[in-house]
């Protein structure tokens, strides 16, 4: 919503860029700095402790030693592509985080601001484009380091990001159906109206989205482009010092814009839970909390401690996530390459299409039986979503745990075998 | 501001078409493309049509390019390259066609500078059904409506064509090769 005239709206903006930017760019520095440190917690190790109380100053020092380091350039590489490389990773990685609302809004003396870059009125389809876009930097430096290794993890990762973003936008797809919309903003208002977070309604759209982001990312389970047990380092074998640094920004970005969708698109992104003084969203251009009895807009006044408040929500609910995907990283081994097909293409994509199906089967049901778009819409999508997550857990599960090990199943060949026949 | 911004996308949408064609290596052409779709999805963004704009990037530079990049990567067509347009009759042709094209679009232009461009009542119309229905449901709402025939056609010849390609490529695959 823009109430300032161009000159505020151009300054206001700028302001929230250098802002948003900043605060990503430490923050990806610093998931640096955890990623060493939860992983030596979780191995039994220290990790990096000597630089600076507990190690804090370790990206400082990281950051200087990578700038000052020696920058290689293969003698066979064709060298405009192998510095173009790095530079198309990380510009999707930084700028998807505009469409990401991050707190209520905020007053000012001046107007109300908004607490996002750009709400665009496409949110998520801005999204999905400039991931897609992102496969051009992992597979160009690749291909243009001459190295057959990094050829292979440029295009692992290429065909890699190509099958998940099927599974991604399928799996949004059904957050998209409940909230009517495509903004960041009016997900976000859906949850606070539908009194839970779609993590529930939508659970297995939920579980379909972070195993897909996790390979969109390239991180363990998923990091096939450079599985260094076969392909050396892929993508970025021949890259070194600040070249090299910046493939690693890009992908902390996009873990932390991944982090921060989750936590947008499934779990209330700003909204502080059990508390509904929150509340609040564009309806024809001004700013409300809701709809009396009469079905009146009740307007809604910001504070900045309401900012605040949903700020901290905000970043917590983030920094979960990011913890998560270190976690998952130092926990779980990584899958063979076509098992990463096999997951992407024949479980992800047909189970989403059928649950697509199932989640709009049921909303019209709901909407036909008159059922108003709160507490108890949210209830009913829940049992059937819960039904339908612990069926695609029962199915995916390969009768490990649910059904017991003792029953394997008979005459079920890994594709690598049937293949090597 | 808009106008700054008309001629950035403008400038590098054509250059980058420019680059398409004179481009000795195939990769950089594709690049210069992907620059030049990006651009026109820019002048779509400040058309204010930014569903189209995200589908352009979605579709053509995020998917079509990207299956473009496999195949010239994966053929090794990287270093070869043979003009296609020899001079001669081909090229004569090419002007004519060329020529042709710039002057039906001389010829629509100036049609629509004599009756002023766009219709200001339709331009009104779509403002008001972005307003409700937000900017994906105002396409979206027509297309799975009135044109929904039309519409589901399209995706069947689709997927004829993807049918078709399968069954003209399956015999390669045979030779023992991996498919996954």
């Amino acid at each position: 919503m823009n109430h300032f005239s161009t000159f505020w709206f151009v300054v206001i903006g700028a302001i929230k860029v250098l802002a948003v930017f900043t605060v990503l760019m430490v923050v990806v520095a610093y998931m640096t700095f955890a990623e060493r440190r939860v992983s030596a917690f979780i191995q039994d190790r220290l990790g990096p402790n000597r630089v600076g109380p507990q190690g804090l100053l370790q990206p400082i020092a990281d950051g200087i030693k990578n700038i000052l380091k020696e920058e290689t350039m293969p003698a066979t590489a064709s060298k405009f592509y192998f510095l173009l490389g790095p530079a198309l990773a990380i510009t999707p990685a930084l700028v998807t985080f505009a469409v990401i609302p991050f707190a209520a809004p905020l007053p000012t003396p001046w107007g109300t601001v908004d607490m996002i870059v750009a709400d665009v009125p496409i949110g998520v389809l801005y999204i999905l484009a400039l991931s897609s876009l992102g496969v051009y930097g992992l597979v160009l430096g690749g291909w243009a380091s001459n190295n057959k290794y990094a050829f292979l993890g440029g295009l692992r990762a290429s065909a890699q990001m190509v099958s998940y973003e099927v599974a991604l936008g399928l799996s949004l797809v059904a957050v998209l159906l409940l909230s009517g919309n495509v903004t960041l903003t009016e997900v976000v208002a859906k949850q606070q109206a539908l009194e839970f977070w779609f993590v529930f309604p939508l659970s297995l759209a939920f579980i379909f989205f972070m195993v897909s982001a996790f390979a969109e990312t390239n991180r363990l389970p998923f990091d096939m482009p450079e599985a260094e047990s076969e392909l050396v380092t892929g993508y970025h074998t021949e890259y070194s010092a600040m070249k090299f640094s910046m493939f690693f920004i890009a992908e902390y970005a996009h873990v932390v814009t991944a982090s921060a969708l989750m936590a947008t698109l499934f779990f209330g992104g700003w909204d502080v839970p059990f508390w509904t003084g929150d509340d609040m969203f564009y309806h024809q251009g001004a700013l409300i909390r809701g709809f009396d009895a009469a079905g009146a807009p009740i307007p809604a006044t910001p504070t900045v401690l309401v900012t605040l408040l949903t700020l901290a929500s905000f970043c917590a609910k983030t920094a979960f996530f990011l913890l998560l995907f270190i976690w998952v990283r130092w926990t779980l081994p990584r899958f063979r390459y076509d098992q990463v097909m096999h997951l992407g293409w024949k479980v992800l994509l047909p189970a989403a299409l059928i649950y697509i199906m199932l989640v709009a089967g049921t909303m019209l049901v709901l909407d036909q039986l008159g059922v108003p778009f709160g507490f108890r819409y949210g209830l009913a999508l829940t049992g059937v979503s819960g039904l339908a997550t612990l069926a695609f857990l029962f199915v995916a599960d390969r009768d490990r745990i649910i059904g017991g090990a003792h029953k394997k199943r008979a005459g079920r060949r890994l594709p690598a075998e049937t293949s090597a026949s | 501001m808009t106008w700054i911004l008309f001629i950035l996308f403008s400038v590098v949408a054509t250059g980058g078409a420019v680059g398409v064609v004179t481009g000795r290596n195939p990769v950089a052409s594709l690049l210069f493309m992907v620059a030049t779709l990006a651009s026109v999805a820019g002048i779509y963004v400040l058309l204010e049509a930014h569903f189209l704009a995200a589908v352009q990037v979605i579709v053509y530079a995020g998917a079509i390019m990207v299956l473009f990049l496999f195949v010239i990567m994966l053929l090794n067509l990287g270093h070869d390259y043979q003009a296609d347009v020899k001079y001669g009759l081909w090229f004569l042709l090419a002007f004519v066609v060329a020529g042709l094209t710039a002057g039906a679009l001389t010829m629509g232009f100036s049609d629509a500078e004599a009756t002023g461009f766009g219709d200001v009542a339709a331009g009104e119309a779509i403002d008001a059904a972005v307003l409700e229905k937000g900017a994906v449901g105002a396409i979206a709402d027509p297309l799975f409506t009135d044109y929904v025939v039309a519409f589901e056609l399209t995706g069947l010849l689709l997927l004829v064509a993807v049918v078709a390609a399968v069954a003209l490529a399956k015999p390669r695959n045979r030779r023992g090769t991996d498919a996954g």
